[in-house]
């Protein structure tokens, strides 16, 4: 049952007469077989190496790339602040210990196991944790390696961090690249984050920056120029993931302005992913296209002056995104049900806060960014929330590309990753949508476009949203998100017959994607039919960029010297590989300065 | 109706987690299969019947069925969990969570309730002779989804959060509570008798409380809207002149809570 130490699986396995939906190799439900040895996809197994094989009769079923999660809250301190201020969460959720697994509890804001096996028996076999703040970040890696069954990596917070705003405002960029570098490093961490860029620093003064170009306080950046400039360092550095962003006033009616605002500032910046990586073969181009990564759309295409005249305008979003090439994001969709709303964004925290009267709490991480946590239920009777629903799900159906879509729920800001399947139910089916219309409040259907949405996703598509595009968008796909030869050895077998599919059928549909009829990572069987048969190997991957030294001295100069403003010592800062399991970098070769 | 009687064997050490003492579980089953359905003390699984002479069959539905303990169960937690129909008479004190969950049935404690008492009920009659710990029909820790119907009655006195996180149903105590009764409250009735402490209807925004002794310390956030003369609510009445109050607008204003104190009890309000 364990590895060999190195997180380089060791599997050999044959998956035989399945219906394959490969979409980086444009492998549309094709009836064809699946070899992995030693954990890496292969052509074919010589007879030798059949007898020695598992083999799996996928004869009916779905086969598909294992799922990649590019967006969700798994580890770190705001999940572990809403794990201690959530008693409630766990005490009606919780699974027994095996001979092979841990116990667990937690709906909203599971224990780290219980993730590990939860999203393994629904096929996924990678996630990111979606904000690492640099000062938690050894937290959040101790937190990481304990979470079984799956890869991970996190996305640094950056959007307001001291060294970043005073380098882009001084137009200090080779030094802005350097700190990047260094940063990435120190604390073995895999993209930019940038979460309500200039505004949460205002937040440490009970203030909020409300446009794109309102000077903060102190650094006297706008939040246009954090956005601009974060994205030019991702580029220059060639990062594997396009800058990630959050944009200001999420979460307020009519904060679809400054998002479609935000989307354009990186319109002229030219995607450069530069990875000193082995591709596995794929037949699309596995690059990344894009210059930024939009996350959780949904609560950032909120229209209206109040909540008195909400309305969804993800229209003004998807007709941006429709029109342009260089936006990809996640939809941050909103299944109904409990939720624990965590982010970044300290004042979009307090606003929830104020608006609800929930328990919540708030967090400044010293000379970096902040935090916000509060329990929040989405309810059908609820106009607001009915509107958030059909919302998620116009973001998925109506961009004509889904190259440039991605399936989330932002777990679990607009519900747990649980919901998945439901999710995808929806997407799939119009009779699905059309109960829940039925169910919900008159505003999903009154405030939307929803009702008037006829497409039907099929299995491809869905093959997009939740694997090969989010491995092409945070720049894995040279190992993840395709069954090309070459690729790490996660495959997901779902019980549905393409032939014989029913999307009316959406009830069956949806317990088929709940529980995997068998989830491989590295070429071994690890979950089935819900039950946790293996604990493999796992890694976590985080970018090692090869800077060119250029503003490098001066730069850790600059960081020595204002460590005198942090309440811990320079030495202690860094996270030193044992807090990592398996530690796995992606070499990125800068661009010469 | 059939009545299956458990009698205690002898003194319990670590604390039993009975969930399973329900009629809804002991419907349809003899003596001898109620005595093998398994409790956990601390880490092991036991058979009930090492902790209980089971003496009867079980009636064919939880209607049917009626459980009476002849003795004292203060270290047996959880019975009568979540049970939806049926009878349980305990002669003696019940351990924490008795008629927990609750959404039927009936329950009469002839003795004292240890925490939690009636929480999160959904229906049915709680009625405990003695006194209560904390907690009682009150949302679990961490929650404010609290009681939200049935009937919990506590003939004598209940310590502190009585009531917290309620949305319906009725609760009254004939003796005095601690601190913080009717915490968060949102719907339902809450009837003290006696005296309460401090924290009253604290952030409650709907339901109603009445204190028919003195409220110690009473909190900021409740306004006077007028003075009413022996309240009713449906079949339970309360004599004597009481000062009706608003609240608590503490936090928010449009909280939509009522507070009635005792004039009498409460001079200087």
């Amino acid at each position: 049952m364990a590895g060999n130490g190195n997180g380089n699986g060791t599997g050999t396995i044959a998956i035989k007469n399945g219906y394959v939906f490969d979409p980086l190799n444009e492998i549309d439900g094709e009836m064809m077989d699946v070899f992995i040895k030693n954990g890496k996809v292969v052509r074919e197994l010589t007879d030798s190496e059949m007898k020695d094989a598992k083999v799996i009769d996928a004869k009916g079923m779905t086969v598909m790339p294992g799922g990649v999660d590019s967006h969700s809250h798994i580890a770190g301190a705001k999940v572990n602040g809403g794990r201690m201020m959530r008693p409630e969460d766990s005490y009606k959720w919780n699974r027994k210990k095996t001979s092979l697994t841990h116990s667990g509890s937690g709906y909203t804001v599971p224990s780290v196991y219980l993730e590990g096996y939860e999203y393994s028996q629904m096929g996924y076999t990678t996630v990111f944790e979606a904000a690492v703040p640099p000062l938690e970040a050894r937290h959040t890696h101790e937190e990481m390696r304990s979470i079984p069954m799956i890869d991970t990596g996190g996305y640094l917070v950056l959007g307001n961090n001291w060294f970043i705003m005073r380098y882009l405002r001084d137009g200090e960029m080779d030094r802005a690249c350097a700190y990047v570098a260094w940063m990435m490093k120190t604390h073995k961490t895999y993209g930019i984050k940038c979460v309500n860029p200039a505004g949460v620093e205002n937040w440490g003064w009970a203030e909020n920056v409300g446009s794109l170009d309102e000077a903060n306080i102190h650094f006297g950046i706008t939040s246009r120029e954090v956005i601009e400039g974060l994205c030019e360092i991702n580029e220059r550095l060639g990062l594997p993931m396009a800058m990630h962003l959050h944009c200001n006033n999420l979460g307020q009616p009519g904060c679809y302005e400054i998002t479609k605002d935000s989307l354009k500032i990186p319109s002229q910046i030219r995607p450069n992913q530069n990875l000193d990586v082995e591709w596995a073969e794929t037949k699309v181009d596995p690059a990344r296209q894009e210059s930024v990564y939009l996350t959780h759309a949904q609560f950032n295409s909120f229209g209206g002056t109040s909540w008195g005249d909400f309305e969804s305008k993800t229209k003004e979003i998807i007709d941006y995104v429709n029109k342009t090439d260089h936006v990809v994001f996640d939809s941050g969709c909103v299944p109904f049900g409990e939720a624990t709303v965590m982010t970044g964004d300290g004042p979009a925290i307090h606003n929830l806060y104020a608006l609800t009267g929930n328990k919540w709490s708030n967090t400044d991480v010293e000379l970096e960014c902040g935090s916000g946590v509060l329990p929040f239920t989405y309810l059908k009777s609820n106009a607001i929330h009915s509107v958030q629903w059909a919302m998620g799900l116009e973001l998925l159906l109506l961009v004509n590309d889904t190259w440039k879509t991605i399936m989330t729920t932002d777990h679990p800001n607009g519900g747990t990753f649980l919901k998945y399947p439901l999710v995808m139910a929806w997407l799939m089916s119009q009779a699905a949508r059309n109960a829940t219309f039925d169910e919900c409040h008159a505003w999903a259907r009154d405030r939307s476009d929803l009702g008037a949405v006829d497409r039907e996703m099929s299995l491809y598509d869905i093959a997009i949203l939740t694997r090969a595009n989010t491995a092409r968008t945070v720049g894995l796909s040279h190992r993840k998100g395709s069954l090309g030869v070459g690729a790490d050895g996660d495959v997901t077998i779902y019980n549905i017959d393409p032939k014989s599919l029913n999307p009316r059928d959406y009830e069956n549909l949806a317990k088929s994607f709940a529980q995997a009829e068998y989830t491989v990572k590295d070429g071994e069987i690890v979950s089935r039919r819900g039950e946790i048969v293996a604990i493999p190997e796992k890694r976590t991957y985080y970018v090692d960029v090869n800077v060119k030294d250029a503003g490098t001295n001066e730069m850790l100069a600059d960081v020595k010297e204002w460590f005198k403003y942090y309440t811990l010592g320079f030495a202690h800062y860094p996270t030193p590989d044992s807090y990592l399991m398996n530690p796995t970098p992606i070499a990125v070769n800068a661009e010469e300065a | 109706m059939a009545e299956v009687t458990l009698t205690p064997k002898g003194e319990i050490g670590i604390m039993v987690e009975a969930e399973v003492i329900t009629p809804d579980t002991f419907a349809g089953k003899s003596a001898s299969e109620i005595g093998d359905l398994l409790v956990w003390q601390g880490p092991k699984e036991l058979p009930l019947s090492d902790f209980f002479n089971v003496k009867d069959d079980g009636g064919k539905t939880p209607e049917e069925t009626s459980i009476v303990i002849g003795g004292d169960v203060s270290r047996v937690k959880r019975i009568g969990n979540g049970m939806t129909a049926g009878k349980i008479t305990i002669n003696g004190s019940a351990g924490m969570h008795v008629g927990s969950e609750m959404s039927g049935g009936e329950i009469t404690v002839k003795g004292d309730a240890n925490s939690w008492a009636g929480m999160e009920m959904k229906g049915g009659l709680l009625h405990i002779t003695g006194n209560a710990k904390d907690h009682a029909g009150c949302a679990y820790r961490g929650s404010w989804h609290g009681m939200t119907g049935g009937r919990l009655v506590i003939d004598g006195d209940a310590d502190s959060q009585v009531g917290g996180g309620m949305s319906g149903g009725e609760i009254e105590v004939l003796g005095s509570v601690q601190n913080f009764c009717g915490i968060r409250q949102n719907g339902g009735l809450i009837v003290i008798r006696g005296d309460a402490v401090r924290g009253v209807g604290a952030e409650m925004n709907g339901g109603t409380i009445v204190v028919g002794g003195s409220i110690t310390n009473f909190l900021a956030g409740f306004e006077q809207v007028g003075s009413e003369s022996d309240l009713a609510f449906g079949s339970v009445s309360c004599p004597g002149e009481f000062l009706k109050f608003s609240g608590d607008n503490a936090i928010v204003a449009w909280t939509k809570g009522t507070l009635y104190a005792s004039k009498n009890a409460n001079e200087g309000l």
